[in-house]
This record gives structure tokens, sequence and C-alpha cells, in this order.
């Protein structure tokens, strides 16, 4: 576990290291809601990829360009149409699905355009939320889900179990699926004790 | 204009001085041979020894070479200064810039208000109709003349961006890195038309009689109402708003529609100053060469940046409604469809299209960080490059 080591070390965020270990070394990224460009810095660095990044937020543009990260501004609903079949080795979704207003149609050009998807969502039956949701009647706050009603960013509230099946319908393919929780990875009941779930999935 | 000594900002290169760079000419992409040709510009910085540290910086309809520092005997501080200078965005501790002015220009540049060598009089109308690609075929003789095989980076806002495509299409491997800040593949119909309401003013004054006016009084009224047109649709409502109101000037004058508001006023002092400092015949040449641009030659504009390496960072502002901000996407995604590493930055700005002269914090930080990268891969790529 050497390398989990340097990776903490680092201050590598749990599941950017989860996305590391997908991603193979020199393919190409497209990283839709990349954020300040934390993930595509990380992987070119320790897998140099070639990424770019697709972002909304003017200010996380910014962070972007001094870290070096090509961005393009934009809303990831209407970034993905114009690019040609299998033009990226990975398309990332990490935590940025839940925010999009056409799950369908943005996974599905995300599966088009990249010849593997990687997906990260926060898990809705998390154990604290359903506490939350079931004692207190309120609506759950989590590590992963971390907004009031009030003030969310996130359009779709879904669970592991809820896109494993959406997957198991639309026909995607799940290549492989890693569960963590605050501080580690989950392995047994993921749908209950994990935080996030992160997807390799293919068509 | 007073002539109040001017205090020289912070980190300002200094005085500074235009200087004329003549050649044969070139051929048009007309087909048309033409020359000789003079083309003014200015340098700050130093020239690194490998020559690899050269920025070029593209002005807009009006602009000039004189992009920064002072011209000492006009006291005037340059256009984009604010952009150039020891760690500046272009840190002329690091970079050396370069500033062209374009042909059919009236800025020292060759022109129809230049005396053609064949009649011993100014062109006016015999002066051959320029293209944008012609500005850029002109400025890479100077370039060339400098010693400079690769740029660093092209950069310019509305006219200037336009170049700057020109530039990329053109010689692809004559730049690393290109900038385009506020402008279009091709101009809309809806950008043909302000300029050819700006044409119509200057040809509708009685003094510009075909062009030949220079020997007489020029189409002061026709060029100032060109110039009221374009400062119109270079603000926004919102920057309108802000800067005029409704406010009305308080002195009164024995005639019925003098400028009331403060708009008004702003407008004719704009439109008269402008008249002191440029020609009614460059306006139309230039601006006529700005409405047939089309970087990408009626294909694709991806297909036509097939073959480029070029990094690009594309900036576009919120309220810029005259170069609207879809234009610099396009660009932005033809850079990427075609395999170019580019970035895409709308920066929210109030300002409309002026923004790329104002917003200076902004810029700074994308170009800044941007110029850091195209020379980190450049040192990087090692000397595999020349």
């Amino acid at each position: 576990m050497r390398r989990k080591e340097d990776m903490i070390n680092k201050g590598v965020r749990l599941d950017h290291e989860i996305i590391l270990e997908l991603v193979g070394p020199q393919s190409t990224v497209l990283d839709l809601g990349c954020g300040t460009g934390e993930l595509l810095d990380i992987l070119a660095k320790e897998k140099k990829t070639r990424g770019q990044g697709i972002e909304i937020d003017e200010q996380a543009i910014y962070e972007c360009v001094a870290r070096g990260v090509s961005v393009f501004h934009g809303d990831v609903d209407s970034g993905l149409a114009e690019y040609n079949d299998s033009s990226f080795d990975y398309v990332i979704l990490n935590q940025s699905l839940q925010q999009i207003r056409h799950v369908d149609t943005v996974l599905n050009d995300a599966l088009r355009v990249g010849k593997k998807v990687i997906v990260g969502i926060p898990n809705f039956a998390f154990y604290k939320a359903r506490v939350q949701m079931f004692f207190r009647g309120r609506a759950p706050v989590t590590g992963s889900l971390p907004y009031q009603w009030y003030e969310t960013p996130n359009l779709h509230f879904l669970s592991i179990l809820d896109f494993i099946y959406y997957c198991r319908e639309k026909k995607i393919n799940i290549e492989q699926s890693k569960y963590i929780n605050e501080k580690k990875r989950v392995i047994l009941f993921p749908n209950l004790f994990a935080l996030v779930g992160i997807f390799l999935i293919s068509r | 204009m007073t002539k109040e000594k001017i205090i020289l900002p912070e980190n300002n290169v200094g005085i500074v001085k235009t200087e004329y760079f003549s050649f044969n000419g070139i051929t048009l992409e007309s087909g048309e041979k033409f020359g000789p040709i003079t083309l003014a510009y200015e340098t700050y910085g130093k020239l690194n020894a490998s020559k690899s540290n050269a920025v070029l910086i593209l002005h807009a309809l009006s602009g000039d070479a004189h992009a920064a520092g002072l011209h000492a005997e006009q006291n005037a501080i340059g256009w984009w200064d604010s952009m150039i200078g020891p760690g500046k965005a272009f840190d002329t501790n690091k970079y050396c810039v370069i500033c062209s002015n374009v042909i059919g220009g009236c800025k020292g540049s060759t022109g129809p208000s230049s005396v053609n060598p064949k009649t011993n009089k100014p062109y006016a109308l015999d002066f051959p109709l320029i293209t944008i690609g012609d500005m850029v075929t002109a400025q890479k003789h100077l370039i060339e003349s400098l010693g400079i095989e690769k740029l660093l980076t092209v950069v310019g806002g509305s006219m200037g961006g336009m170049q700057v495509l020109s530039w990329l299409v053109k010689y692809p491997r004559k730049v690393r890195s290109v900038i385009p800040i506020a402008t279009a593949i091709k101009h809309s119909p809806q950008q043909i038309a302000f300029n050819e309401v700006g044409r119509q003013a200057i040809m509708a004054d009685a003094y510009w009689k075909s062009g030949n006016y220079y020997e007489g009084p020029v189409p002061a009224k026709g060029l100032a109402v060109a110039r009221m047109i374009g400062h119109i649709t270079y603000m926004s409502d919102i920057s309108m708003a802000e800067k005029f109101g409704r406010q009305k000037k308080n002195y009164a004058e024995p005639f019925k529609f003098t400028a009331d508001f403060e708009v008004e006023g702003y407008l004719r002092y704009r439109g008269d100053n402008f008249v002191k400092r440029f020609d009614a015949n460059s306006y139309l040449y230039i601006t006529k060469a700005m409405d047939n641009f089309d970087a990408s030659k009626g294909k694709p504009f991806y297909e036509v940046l097939k073959d480029v390496e070029a990094k690009a960072l594309v900036v576009a502002f919120k309220s810029d409604w005259l170069y609207p901000a879809y234009q610099s996407k396009e660009i932005a995604k033809a850079c990427k469809l075609s395999g170019i590493d580019a970035t895409y930055c709308e920066i929210d700005s109030t300002y409309g299209h002026d923004a790329f002269l104002l917003e200076v914090a902004e810029e700074t930080h994308l170009i800044s960080h941007f110029l850091k990268k195209v020379v980190f891969e450049y040192e990087a790529k090692g000397r595999h490059d020349k």
C-alpha cells in the first residue's frame, strides 16, 4: 500500500485516488464539471494524461487556468454534442451527474464521446441519510450531500442501487465499481455504508 | 485636450517611440501586387537569445501601434498600458512585446491617406481593397525582419482578434499560441450592418467627395457620426446607464437640439475627437476588411485548423453584444474539435465590447498563467521544436 500513502501525503482526495486507479496512463480525458481542475491536474501529473474540462463556474475557470488545466467555460448539458465518437479514452462525471438537467442525454453522449465513462455519485441511501430521514424526519445532509434543501445545486437524488438499476435498464455495462465513505473504501453493503459510488462504465 | 503632464502609472515601460518598417510590398489576397509598404510598430522588453519570447499584439479598428508607455511629445499613454509592462500580463521582464499597426490605416502605416509614389498624391480610393489577411501578411514581413522565427503568442481583441485568427490560419507554424479576445470567425449580418451605417455616414458627407478630400476640408461630420455609432456598440445598456444615467448637462444654448443629455455630449465629444486622429477613408477600408473577413473560408472552421499545433486561449465578455460570446465559443469549439489545446472563458463583465480594454484583473490572470504554460511546454519540448 505504499502508493496509497504517497497519495495521502500529497493530500489527494480519496475519490480522486480511485479515479486515478481507473484511468490508464497517457490517455485522453474529458472531465465534465471539472471544478477547479484538481482532478485533471493530478491525472496529468501522475498518469501523463491529456485532459480538458468543462466547467460553468467562472471563478473555478480561473483556478483551472492557474493550474495549467485547459478548460471550456460552459454548461455540461450543451457541451458534448459536437464531439465525434470516441474522441476521448475517458469521460469523467465526478459528482456532477446529479447536477445535470438531462441525465439521459448527457450520459448517452458521454458514452459515445468517451470509450469509457467514469461516474462518481453521492449515495442518497447512505445510512446516516436514512437515519436523518427516518428518525428525524429531515432531508438528509451528509458528507457527500452537504447542502441544505434551499441551497443545493443537485437536481437529482439517487442511491448506488438506483444507478446500478439504471445501467441495467439502459444496457450500460458496469466494468468496475468502487465505494468509499468519509475516510476509506467500503466493500460490504455499499448502498448502506458508502457515501460515494464510483463506476467505470461503457457501452 | 489640456497639455498637462501625464504621470506615468506604476510598472510602466517608460518613454517609447513608434518605429517604422518599410519594404517592397506584398501580393494581396486579391492577387494584386502592392507596395511599397510601411508598417508602424512599437516594441517593449528585450528579445532573448533564442528569440522565443516574442509576443505580437494587434489592435482594434481605431487603434495604433502605441500600446504601452508614454509618447513624450503627445503626452499619450498606450491603449493597453494596463496589460503591458514589468510584472503585468505581458510581462516585459520576460517577454518582448511587439505591437503592429495595420496597412490601410492612418497611424503611420501605408493607407489611403499615404502618398502614392506613382502620382505623388494621396492614394484615396486608388488604394486597393485590403483584407485582414493582407494586414497579417505585411505583419509577417515585419516579424521576419526582426529575426523572429516563431511567436510565443499573437493576441488581440475585436479586429485584433480577427488578425490573430488570420495568423493562426495563414501561418500556423509561426505561432506557439494565440489569444483571440471578443472577436469572431466572421461578422454576422448585424455587425456588417453597423459598419455599413458608419460608412454611409462618411460617404453622405458632402466633403467626402468620393474620397478626394485630402487637399480641402475632411468629411468630419460623417466620420464623427460613424464613430458615435461605434461607441454605442462598444458599450452595454448597463454601462451606459451607469456612466450617464439620464443626467442632463446644465448649460443652455440658444438652439432646440443641443446635447441635453450627458450621453449626447459624450458621443459628440468622442465623434469630434476621433476626426482629429483618424482618416475617413481608412475607416471605410478597414471596416470593409472586417466585414469581408472569414477565417473559415466557407468551410467548418475546425477543418481549417486541422494541422495547427498552437495552443489557444479564447476570451469573451458576457455583456458584449457587438461580438457576442457565442462567436468566441464557436472559435473555442472549433479549436477543441480540431484537437487544439484550448481554454475558453466568458468573463462576467457589464462593460460590453469595451470590456477587453477594461477587465484588466481577469485578463491578466488568464493571460499570465496561460503564457507561463506555453513557455513551460516549449521549454519542456527542448530544442526539438527548432
